[in-house]
This record gives structure tokens, C-alpha cells and sequence, in this order.
């Protein structure tokens, strides 16, 4: 019982540590630090439905770069209030997954993840080609932020109260009446539709919800990096997304958190020795497959459990 | 918008030609991806970056040999080989003892592979463009109705049935091919009558693999050699095997098609977007059709 209580002490703890984090350390620290939390946004969002709807969300990244640039095009192009950006962004990820959803979704696993991830390919050909608007394979630079936020120490404050106000919402969404019911729904589709669960429907909340918190990341992205550019839409990115998932653990809350920091520490610290990063990641990403499917934190959630079960 | 081309003008008949000499290319990956995904169950991302070795193989051969013709047909034969000697060092080595994964776990130790490829890539060759002459043999152009058609399209254009036929009668007159086909249904049941399906996967994966050599191979002459030319090609040849049904060879022709010709004719009707137009094609045959126009494996 005291142990699962430390358990629980964890997430806030984590929190306390990364608001004193700015105070501590240096400035591109902590520009990394905010890129890990937008980036650990990003894969949280993505297990909502890989790892808890059980849908092949092989094209996430395409809602973190529509967010991304939506909210950097109602910065640079829209004399609209800077708020306002933050929440079109998003929005548009979550329009954008229900378009892709609905034509996606009759299909099974595989076929899914397979048509999603070429259709996201047209998403980011469309962003690469359209220079007038989109800026094109230029991408947006130097994107006006709102006072509060454009310094370093604000973004990353701004960062991470938006993420970790979003966690919490996902973790409300994962442990609600629907939360159950899409981990049904990955479990055993058929029982699901028999019990009178509407899978379809089920699926496609659970896309929008996937793709709008997707799109929250990409607008931290703007902040933090004041630009945007196509690659961060491509579906290469999209599967780094999921190395991350595999990493931590899909089937644990947190696992993706954990992954998509080491990724992204990794890769900070890698690209200052090497120039084959790809190599690094793909042999991480193998052994991984074939010794740890379960991720770090699955294995330790299963000790964990196998434990408190004796 | 609006039609910058006369429909029936001289250019529409050469983007036409254009768009058939891609469609072989794309049919001669696609037709490998669709052999391994359908027997193997393998959504093969590597498949592009296995085409891509085949392209600077082929450059690789064709500098040793000092160019010509002879060297170019020996560099479409050995390069093809190169690239299915790498299969069957994956298959053998990684995929044969991971069969019973989730297609996730399949898909991203693919991906891996993709990533680990490319980087092999870059120190084997290096980060720079490639090229590769057209032999003499096959430079300059036939005229056909008044059209220069170049005769290395011509060359193509002949090789894309040869290989669909090759394909058919390796799948349906050979025992592999046949046993193959059996695996694909129900893998279990042809072990248990006696017969080393490991081999037979380890044979598919390797035929799939030389298919996405040659296409390299023959696209060699065509573009600019270089790296990252994997990573627009296998979501093309994705969309293709779903439009055809997975891992229906003929799908992966009609697909090809398909994708090949409303992309040529799309680049003449909207320069800047007609990228967009293979794609429509897809979301208008899947909206129809969901599982593909041909009879899917699965």
C-alpha cells in the first residue's frame, strides 16, 4: 500500500523538479528541457490511440505539424489576438484527423496505418510545394510571439503549464467511462460492439482527441523554436514518434514520456559526435524490438505488478 | 488553375509516355512489396531503401566496367543481386525469428532497418549526387507519330511486361511459387504437411528484394542517384499496393497504373499540385472499393 502511494507522489514530484528546472540550468538547457516536454506531448498523445484505442496511427506527426503551422500562420498572416493562434492550431489538427479518420477508419489494422501514412505524405507535399502560403520547403521563420512568452524562461514556463495541463486531461480521458471503453475496444472489438459500445465512433473520438493534442505540441513547437518547417510533418518523424511509444512503453501511461525524453536527450547529445544519428537510432530501435517490446516502463509496470500480486 | 495544356497536344502524348515508363518502375517495386507483404505479412518500409542500393549499385558497376552497354545490362542484372543478397541477410538474420510479432513490431524493425540502411548507405557512398549515362545503345529517340520518344522509355516500356509475365510464371507454374501462394493463405497448414516454409518465406523475401534492386537498377539512367531517394517512393508504392488489393501481384500493376498516369497527367493540368491527384485517385477507389480494387491475400 505505502508503495503505491510513492507511485502516485512521482508525476507531482516530476512536476516540482521541472518548474525549479529554468533556475538551475543554463539557457540552451533549457530550451532542450522545453523541447522534451512538447516533444513527450506529442508521443503521450499519439499512445492515445496506438496504445490505448489500439488504432495503427502510423501519421501523427501530420497533426503536430498542422498544428504547428496553423497556429504560425494566424501569428504571421491574421491580425487576430495571439490566443486566438493557440487554439486554431489544434483545431485544425482535430478537423484534420476527422477528415483522415473518416476515410481511414472502415479499414482494418494494417490497411489503416498504411493509408494513413500516405495520405499525411500528401498533407506534408502540399505544405512543401505551396511556397505562397505555406512558405514552402523554407518553412516560417522568425515567428512574432506575445511578450510574455517570447523570452526563453517564459516559453518554457508556457511549455510546461500547457503540458502538464494536458496530461492531466489525457489522464482524466484515459481513466473516464470512454477512457475504459477504447481500451475495450483494443482488447476485443467484437465484444465491444456486442456489449453496445459503437467502436466506430469510439475510434474516431478518440482519433480527434489523439490529433488535438498532437496539435497542442506543435503550437509549443512555435513557441520554443519561433519557426516551422515541413520536415517536422514527414512520415519519417511519424514513426520516430512511435520509436518513442515502443521506448517508454505503449501500454503504459507514462512510458511514452519516458521515451520521448531519452530520444530526445539522445539525439541532442549524439548529433554533437556524430554525424550518423539514423544509424544510432535504428540499432537502439532493433534491439529494443527484439529484447524489450514490452518498453522500459512496461517492464517495470509487469515487476511491479507481478510483485504487489504475491 | 484552369488547363494549361491542350488535352491532346503533343505534350500530353509524351507526359503519357512519361507517366507508362514510371508506371514500370513503380510496378516493378510495388510488385515486390506486395510479393512480401502478402506472403510474409511484412509492411516492408526498407523496401524503398532497398531500391535505392539498387540505384548506386548499379552506378558502382557500371564504373567498374567503364560504362558501355554491356556494362550497363550486366549492372541491371548484378545490382538487383547485390540488393537481394542484403534480403536475404534480413530475412535470414532478423525477420525469420520475429514472424509471430505484432505488424507494428514488423513495421518499425522495418523502419530500422530503413534508418540503418540509409545511414550504410551514406558511408558507403557518400553524401553526393550520382549519375548515371544512358549507354549509347539506347540514347537518342524513335519518332512515332511524329513524337520523339526516347528509346530508354522504349526500353522500359518493354521490360515492365517481361517482368509481370516472369512474375506470373514464377507464382503460378513453379513449386516455390505454389507453395508460396499456400503460405500466404495459411503458413501452418503448409508446415505441417512436411514442407520448410522458412525457406519459402526466405525465397519471397529475396525475389521481392531483387524486384526492388532492379527498379533502382533501371531508374539509375533516369534521375539523380542520391540518398533519400527511398523516402518519396515507398509511400507511393504503399498507396499501390492498397489500391490493388495487398499482395495481389496484378493489383500492384493496376495500381501502378493507376498512380503512375493520373500523376504524369496531373503535373500537366496543375503544375504546382498535381502531386495531389494520385492521391485523390486512392481516396476515390478506397471510398468505392475498401480493401483494394483486386482480391486481397488477407
Amino acid at each position: 500500500m505505502r508503495k503505491r502511494s510513492i507511485a502516485q507522489l512521482l508525476p507531482l514530484l516530476l512536476l516540482v523538479a521541472l518548474v525549479a528546472l529554468p533556475q538551475v540550468l543554463p539557457r540552451f538547457h533549457t530550451y532542450v528541457a522545453a523541447i522534451v516536454l512538447l516533444t513527450a506531448l506529442l508521443a503521450m498523445s499519439l499512445n492515445l490511440a496506438i496504445g490505448y484505442t489500439g488504432i495503427y496511427q502510423f501519421g501523427h506527426a501530420v497533426f503536430y505539424g498542422v498544428g504547428a503551422y496553423g497556429t504560425a500562420l494566424m501569428l504571421t498572416r491574421s491580425a487576430m489576438p495571439a490566443s486566438l493562434a493557440f487554439l486554431v492550431g489544434p483545431l485544425a489538427s482535430a478537423a484534420l484527423s476527422l477528415v483522415m479518420g473518416l476515410i481511414c477508419i472502415r479499414l482494418s489494422k494494417l490497411y489503416f496505418g498504411m493509408l494513413q501514412i500516405s495520405l499525411g505524405s500528401l498533407v506534408w507535399a502540399v505544405v512543401y510545394r505551396w511556397y505562397s502560403f505555406t512558405g514552402g520547403d523554407d518553412g516560417i521563420h522568425g515567428i512574432p510571439l506575445p511578450d510574455g512568452i517570447a523570452s526563453p524562461k517564459g516559453s518554457y514556463y508556457f511549455t510546461l503549464a500547457v503540458t502538464a495541463l494536458c496530461v492531466f486531461a489525457m489522464y482524466r480521458i484515459v481513466r473516464s467511462p470512454f477512457g475504459k471503453a477504447i481500451q475495450g475496444i483494443r482488447d476485443n472489438p467484437v465484444r465491444a460492439e456486442a456489449i453496445g459500445v459503437d467502436v466506430k465512433r469510439h475510434q474516431l473520438a478518440s482519433l480527434v482527441i489523439a490529433g488535438f493534442f498532437g496539435g497542442v505540441a506543435g503550437s509549443l513547437f512555435v513557441v520554443v523554436e519561433n519557426s516551422v518547417f515541413p520536415d517536422m510533418m514527414f512520415w519519417t518523424f511519424s514513426l520516430e514518434v512511435l520509436i518513442m511509444c515502443l521506448l517508454g512503453g505503449m501500454y503504459t501511461f507514462f512510458g511514452p514520456l519516458v521515451g520521448a525524453s531519452a530520444i530526445v536527450l539522445l539525439r541532442v547529445f549524439a548529433s554533437v559526435h556524430t554525424q550518423y544519428w539514423s544509424l544510432l537510432l535504428g540499432t537502439i530501435l532493433t534491439l529494443v524490438i527484439i529484447f524489450l517490446p514490452d518498453g522500459v516502463l512496461g517492464v517495470f509496470v509487469r515487476r511491479y505488478r507481478a510483485k504487489s500480486s504475491n | 488553375m484552369g488547363f494549361s495544356a491542350d488535352l491532346f497536344s503533343t505534350g500530353t502524348l509524351s507526359q503519357l509516355l512519361v507517366g507508362l515508363s514510371r508506371t514500370t518502375i513503380l510496378f516493378i517495386v510495388s510488385s515486390g512489396m506486395s510479393l512480401i507483404l502478402g506472403v510474409l505479412r511484412i509492411p516492408n518500409v526498407a523496401h524503398g531503401s532497398l531500391y535505392m542500393i539498387g540505384a548506386f549499385a548499379a552506378w558502382t558497376v557500371i564504373q567498374f566496367l567503364g560504362g558501355g552497354l554491356f556494362a550497363f545490362l550486366a549492372a541491371m542484372i548484378v545490382a538487383p543481386m547485390i540488393v537481394a543478397a542484403v534480403g536475404f541477410v534480413l530475412e535470414r538474420g532478423f525477420f525469420s525469428y520475429l514472424y509471430d510479432r505484432e505488424h507494428l513490431m514488423l513495421l518499425l524493425l522495418t523502419f530500422a532497418f530503413m534508418l540503418i540502411l540509409g545511414d550504410l548507405v551514406k558511408i558507403v557512398w557518400g553524401p553526393e549526387y550520382r549519375s548515371v549515362t544512358v549507354p549509347a545503345f539506347f540514347q537518342g529517340s524513335a519518332e512515332i507519330f511524329g513524337l520523339p520518344l526516347p528509346w530508354y522509355n522504349l526500353f522500359l516500356l518493354l521490360v515492365g511486361p517481361c517482368i509481370a509475365v516472369f512474375l506470373w510464371l514464377v507464382i503460378n507454374r513453379t513449386n516455390v511459387g505454389k507453395i508460396a501462394r499456400a503460405a500466404a493463405v495459411d503458413g501452418e497448414m503448409v508446415g505441417a504437411v512436411g514442407i520448410n516454409v522458412g525457406w519459402v518465406f526466405a525465397f519471397t523475401f529475396v525475389l521481392g528484394s531483387f524486384l526492388a534492386g532492379l527498379g533502382g537498377a533501371l531508374i539509375a539512367p533516369m534521375v539523380n542517384i542520391s540518398l533519400g531517394m527511398d523516402h518519396s517512393l515507398i509511400m507511393e508504392t504503399f498507396l499501390i499496393v492498397i489500391i490493388g488489393g495487398l499482395g495481389n501481384m496484378w493489383g500492384a500493376l493496376l495500381g501502378s497504373l493507376i498512380f503512375g498516369l493520373t500523376q504524369s497527367l496531373g503535373i500537366l493540368v496543375w503544375p504546382q499540385f498535381g502531386i495531389a491527384f494520385p492521391y485523390l485517385a486512392v481516396v476515390a477507389v478506397l471510398v468505392a472499393r475498401p480493401r483494394g480494387l483486386l482480391r486481397s491475400t488477407w
